[in-house]
């Protein structure tokens, strides 16, 4: 069972009284499970310690009112029960899910339609504006989050600027929740284009021009065509696309700890930056830890829905 | 393969090429009446996009007191490198500077390594152990480290790696990404190879790092760029785990700069620029290997 690629016509089970013929099939099958051990063996080290094990510790904890330091007291469900009543968990969690609702559409659209734009033989300049295009890709979160601040600055940004020239009154891009949570939005768009980009170009260039040309010849115009050949033909990797970025979007930090820290107040505070202030600068691990398991559970959940969303599609 | 022999051969080779011929003309023509608009929506686009990025980078030239003073110029009025010489001796910044450099490059090398044994063993042994180890890797995609802070920052403490560079470098080593990029490739090289190294008594070792390994040459650089991003750009693992400022990474350095009450905008400007530079450099070296790469390849699975 090693290995199928080995016939098993070369390896004969019963008849080989021979003792030799066992050696050598002991032999063949250490080779088969001990080499790729070796290979993975590392890496699985670093799972069981990295993942395993904070993820078993991190259960335990939530159950505990541990605050970094002594002994376990376990305390039940009692983190929960708090949780649940909780109105900053609650303001963080609903915050988080406006921002993935409202920012992962806008990734999408602007990632597709970048990509459909650079596929397009019409277009011409395609090597030098998708290298721009992907220029942010290589700008971390928290710069990401300084260029942003930086260009809607309530007092001194480009943008209040161009728009008070322009004889409009400054937009209060900082002290107003709702703005401040579009700017994080715009900021996520203009961060996250160029890898989902990537991937939709080489999805789009992988639809046979065959079948676009045939539905041309059927008279479907470039709308028809999209919407029943291109957008069909990339299904899985909107599906990759969109998987991605919710979970990415889920759990937003970096950049959002640059941008605007959770504020105006506490207002834009998200999930993940909650569970730091909670379980770092206020050192309630145990509290904390219950949180990050609602926010697994919160994962582990979408990811099922879109698997199962996405088989029944496909 | 029916259809085609179905068809009567003569009428098939008149009628295609100037069915072709008509399409084309066709075609070319709707191209360029759809040229200029296309052409000018997607420099629009690229306009959008590298308007922050350039308003952020001009500014970076501009001196302090000119960043605040309306009306704003796109262009600095007057040129100055003040603010990254502020940056790279008030902050500390050589310092941050060689850390995230060396964790970046350790970690990267680290990575493409493992990720290729781990892919390789993933694509080419089919047995219970590497089938639970793949589930496993997919597993992390939707544990990420961000979920479990606190017992991460345990564990780190309990190994001894807090506050040292090691204890970045250790625990970004696994990624499932270039596991998964490593994996797409090595399914594609056909089992023959693998057969006939066997035959001529290559030990399964030795297939992988004298035959497999320098096949994987293409995607090996792509992980290799992707990694060195990854790690200069982190800031949740530099987060929790360092604590000492001297130890710190540029991300977390730039963290503290513009967590700060009154932020310092030129020095933060200037520093910001800086951190961006060498990737900026790899990125203008190795483009071809990230643009062209069929990124999809690893994550597609």
């Amino acid at each position: 069972m090693a290995n199928p690629t080995v016939s098993p016509a070369a390896a004969p089970k019963v008849l080989s009284p021979v003792p030799v013929r066992t050696k050598s099939q002991q032999r063949r099958r250490n080779r088969y499970v001990i080499a790729p051990l070796i290979l993975i063996g590392v890496n699985v080290v670093l799972f069981l310690v990295f993942f395993v094990w904070p993820g078993a510790l991190g259960l335990i904890y939530s159950f505990t009112d541990y605050r970094g330091v002594g002994k376990l007291h376990f305390i039940g469900l009692a983190n929960f029960q708090k949780l649940f009543a909780d109105s900053t968990f609650y303001a963080a969690l609903s915050r988080t899910f406006l921002y993935t609702v409202l920012s992962v559409p806008l990734v999408y659209v602007s990632s597709l339609g970048v990509a459909a734009l650079l596929v397009s033989k019409a277009v011409r300049g395609r090597t030098a504006a998708k290298v721009v295009i992907f220029l942010p890709w290589l700008i971390s979160p928290i710069v990401v989050g300084v260029i942003w601040k930086w260009m809607f600055g309530q007092d001194f940004g480009f943008v209040n600027f161009v728009i008070s020239t322009l004889g409009g009154s400054p937009v209060q891009w900082s002290s107003n929740g709702n703005l401040a949570l579009m700017v994080v939005i715009f900021a996520a768009a203009w961060g996250g284009t160029a890898f989902n980009m990537l991937l939709f170009i080489a999805a789009l260039k992988n639809i046979p021009e065959a079948l676009l040309e045939a539905a041309e010849l059927d008279g479907a115009n470039a709308w028809q065509r999209f919407r029943n050949v291109t957008l069909p033909g990339i299904a899985p990797t909107s599906f990759m696309v969109i998987l991605l970025s919710t979970i990415h979007a889920m759990k937003e930090f970096a950049m959002i700890q640059a941008l605007t820290n959770g504020g105006p107040g506490t207002e834009n505070t998200l999930i993940v930056q909650y569970i730091y202030k909670t379980g770092f600068e206020q050192s309630k691990v145990g509290y904390a830890s219950a949180a990050s398991m609602v926010l697994m559970v919160v994962l582990l959940a979408i990811a099922l829905i879109q698997l199962r969303f996405n088989r029944k599609k496909g | 393969m029916a259809s085609a022999t179905d068809l009567p051969p003569i009428a098939g080779e008149v009628a295609i090429p100037a069915v072709k011929a008509a399409r084309n003309r066709g075609r070319r023509e709707g191209r360029t009446r759809l040229s200029a608009p296309l052409t000018g929506l997607l420099w629009l686009v690229v306009g959008i996009y590298a308007l922050p990025l350039l308003w952020f980078i001009l500014s970076s030239f501009k001196p302090g007191s000119e960043l605040f003073s309306y009306p704003l110029s796109m262009f600095p009025r007057e040129w100055t490198f003040q603010g990254f010489f502020d940056a790279w001796e008030r902050v500390d910044f050589a310092r941050y500077f060689l850390n995230t450099a060396t964790v970046a490059l350790v970690t990267t090398a680290l990575t493409v390594f493992f990720s290729a044994c781990t892919g390789y063993a993933l694509a080419k042994y089919n047995n219970k152990g590497t089938r639970l180890f793949f589930v496993c890797i997919l597993a992390t995609t939707m544990l990420p480290t961000e979920v479990i802070l606190n017992p991460t920052f345990t564990v780190i403490r309990d190994l001894g790696l807090y506050n040292s560079l090691a204890g970045i470098i250790v625990p970004s080593v696994l990624t499932a990404t270039g596991v998964f990029m490593f994996r797409q490739f090595f399914l594609t090289v056909p089992d023959d190879l693998l057969h006939s190294a066997r035959i001529d008594g290559a030990s399964e070792l030795a297939i992988f790092f004298r035959i497999m390994l320098p096949l994987s040459r293409p995607i090996l650089f792509t992980l290799a760029i992707f990694s060195f991003q990854w790690r200069w750009n982190d800031y949740i693992w530099p987060l929790i785990v360092l604590n000492d400022p001297k130890s710190y990474t540029l991300q977390v350095a730039l963290r503290s700069i513009v967590g700060a009450e009154n932020i310092d905008w030129p020095v933060l400007l200037g520093a910001s620029v800086i951190s961006i530079l060498p990737l900026v450099l790899v990125f203008a070296v190795f483009q071809k290997y990230v643009l062209n790469a069929d990124v999809s390849a690893g994550l597609k699975d």
